[in-house]
């Protein structure tokens, strides 16, 4: 097949993924978009496939079976409550891909390539390698299969860089060996595994966007190595789009992206609860309520902002949040949604979880136009959130959140904490909101209680 | 050869600037499928896969790339199957009719 036939194919292919990224940042026009970018990647593959010198086609096509086989179904029936995870790991696979051939590459080509192939190859090794097992870890974590938060010495991950980096230098110095090169692979997954395992559920979002960013950046320099314009392009699109991603994240977060991976958000929070109760002389005593309480309160509220955050995806509570807002709504109350750009593990996540329990786009207010809200709002109704409404990182300098932009849930005339113990939140930070005069609490599953209370309401 | 190199490097810097300018400014809402579907497109580097078996020998190097073949397959379909059914979650929200029929009048 004619190079020329091939590359043009490819610039269709390219054109769609524009498009298709381009119609993603609209909701009315999003499903097509991805439709659009995925015909695309299949004009992408077919080209591919036709190109010349491309062979062993009954192992490409093992390949690919078994990746549909596994793909479709994993798709298919994960929960929207697990999308974080499952992103995670269709990234982890895309940059373990990523490592695999740069891997093979190199031993195809005995190690005796150019240098202008070997550094892309070498940098998309360490960047595919870290970015599988950094999401394979996320994933560990995002499951809660792994609480572990152990404390790394920045020094031993900088040595580990250092060492891919050193065996890197060593490869294309004329060190050849494959033995040198599984050694860069073996010193980034450890960078991988060490860098994300410190840190904690809080900064997830900005993790998996990293993570994603990687891989797009590998792709590319893969593409680079492997000399295939398809894959610069739509890698470095992805590299970009997430490097913006994951900066909007730190930036609602107000923390830098490389304090996240170096500075321990978990770490910090930990030492800062040990310190918690009673040290800061603070009234530390909570009010417990009841869910019928909780209906009264509701009922006779004129505003009621819902507040949602992970907890409300792990209970798998939308629909049932949904309902008691539908009911309130019958009776003339104004509810809205009050979403914080980072709430849950992923930027979005509340948003997708309230859609798919069908409750209008118009009634989820973003931060700065909900806090604009809370002082003149009767209710707050916080569903499993706890970092983002968190008031000491407006008023606690050495919090570990301090600075970070928060739900001002604290001002509304009062808030009910929907909670499943006193647990402090997945950052680890004692949170004041759930001492203070005009909050309450209502203990248990965030399902349960929310079905409780709707009953309660109904029965009003 | 250093011209390929070349134009790929002018290519790999040209489309960092295409990717900022295409992704910037999404809403928030959709975020997590725009991330998702992002995702899905770094997928792509199953191509290199499906470039590389041809001519690579042995066992172990088939091996390796059969998985990375499959890899790249469950991140392409993977992703975009996922982010399809987030985003079909938005489709079809329309503004409740009840409400636009009280607005009518005024």
């Amino acid at each position: 097949m004619s190079e020329d036939l091939i590359n043009g194919l490819y610039i269709v292919a390219f054109v769609l993924f524009i498009v298709g990224l381009r119609m993603l940042r609209g909701p009315r026009t999003a499903v097509q978009g991805n439709q659009v970018a995925a015909v695309g990647m299949a004009i992408a593959v077919v080209a591919t496939l036709l190109q010349d010198g491309v062979g062993d086609f009954p192992l490409i096509a093992l390949g690919l079976a078994i990746g549909t086989a596994i793909g479709i179904p994993s798709a298919r029936a994960v929960r929207m409550t697990a999308m974080p995870q499952m992103v995670a790991l269709f990234n982890g696979v895309g940059g373990g891909a990523v490592a695999l051939i740069s891997f093979a590459e190199f031993r195809e080509a005995g190690g005796d390539l150019p240098l202008e192939e070997l550094i892309p190859i070498l940098f998309a090794a360490v960047i595919g390698a870290i970015s599988f097992w950094g999401s394979n870890v996320a994933f560990l974590k995002l499951q809660e299969l792994t609480k572990a938060r152990p404390r790394i010495p920045p020094l031993v991950n900088g040595g580990l860089l250092a060492i891919a980096v050193g065996l890197s230098v060593g490869i294309t110095t004329g060190a050849e060996s494959e033995w040198v090169f599984l050694g860069v692979l073996v010193a980034a997954s450890l960078l991988g595994v060490l860098a994300v395992f410190p840190i904690g559920g809080a900064d997830m979002p900005v993790v998996i966007s990293t993570l994603n960013a990687f891989t797009g950046l590998s792709a590319a320099a893969a593409g680079l190595a492997l000399d295939n314009i398809a894959l610069i392009v739509a890698g470095m699109l992805v590299g970009a789009s997430g490097s913006i991603l994951t900066k909007q994240m730190a930036d609602a977060m107000n923390r830098s992206i490389a304090s996240v991976f170096f500075g321990g958000f978990g770490v910090g929070g930990a030492a800062a609860a040990a310190v918690g109760p009673g040290d800061d002389g603070v009234d530390r005593t909570v009010r417990s309520t009841s869910s019928a309480d909780v209906a009264i309160q509701l009922s006779y509220a004129e505003r009621v902002v819902i507040v949602p955050g992970y907890g409300m995806a792990v209970a798998q509570a939308q629909r049932t949040v949904a309902d008691l807002a539908s009911e309130l709504e019958r009776r003339g109350i104004d509810v809205t949604y009050a979403i914080h750009p980072v709430a849950g593990r992923m930027p979005g996540h509340m948003n997708v979880l309230l859609a798919e329990a069908d409750v209008p786009y118009d009634r989820l207010k973003e931060m700065d136009e909900a806090n604009g809200e809370f002082a003149r709002t009767d209710v707050s109704l916080v569903i499993g959130a706890n970092d983002v409404t968190n008031p000491a990182a407006r008023t606690v300098a050495d919090s570990p959140i301090y600075g970070m932009p928060i739900l001002d849930v604290d001002k509304s005339s009062s808030v009910i904490v929907l909670k499943r113990s006193m647990s402090s939140g997945f950052a680890g930070i004692e949170n004041p909101l759930f001492y203070g005069e005009n909050t309450s609490l209502l203990f248990g599953d965030a399902k349960a209680s929310v079905g409780d209370v709707l009953a309660e309401v109904k029965a009003l | 050869m250093d011209q390929d190199i070349l134009l790929g490097t002018y290519v790999f810097g040209l489309a960092i600037f295409l990717g900022l300018e295409v992704i910037n400014r999404v809403p928030s809402t959709l975020h997590t499928p725009l991330m998702s579907g992002t995702n899905a497109i770094h997928g792509i580097v199953l191509l290199g896969g499906l470039l590389v078996i041809g001519p690579a020998d042995g066992i172990l190097n088939d091996v390796l790339l059969v998985i990375a073949i499959a890899f790249g397959t469950i991140n392409v379909i993977g992703g975009f199957l996922v982010t399809d059914r987030m985003l079909g979650m938005f489709k079809g929200k329309k503004p409740d009719p009840k409400r636009d029929a009280v607005k009518e009048p005024v």
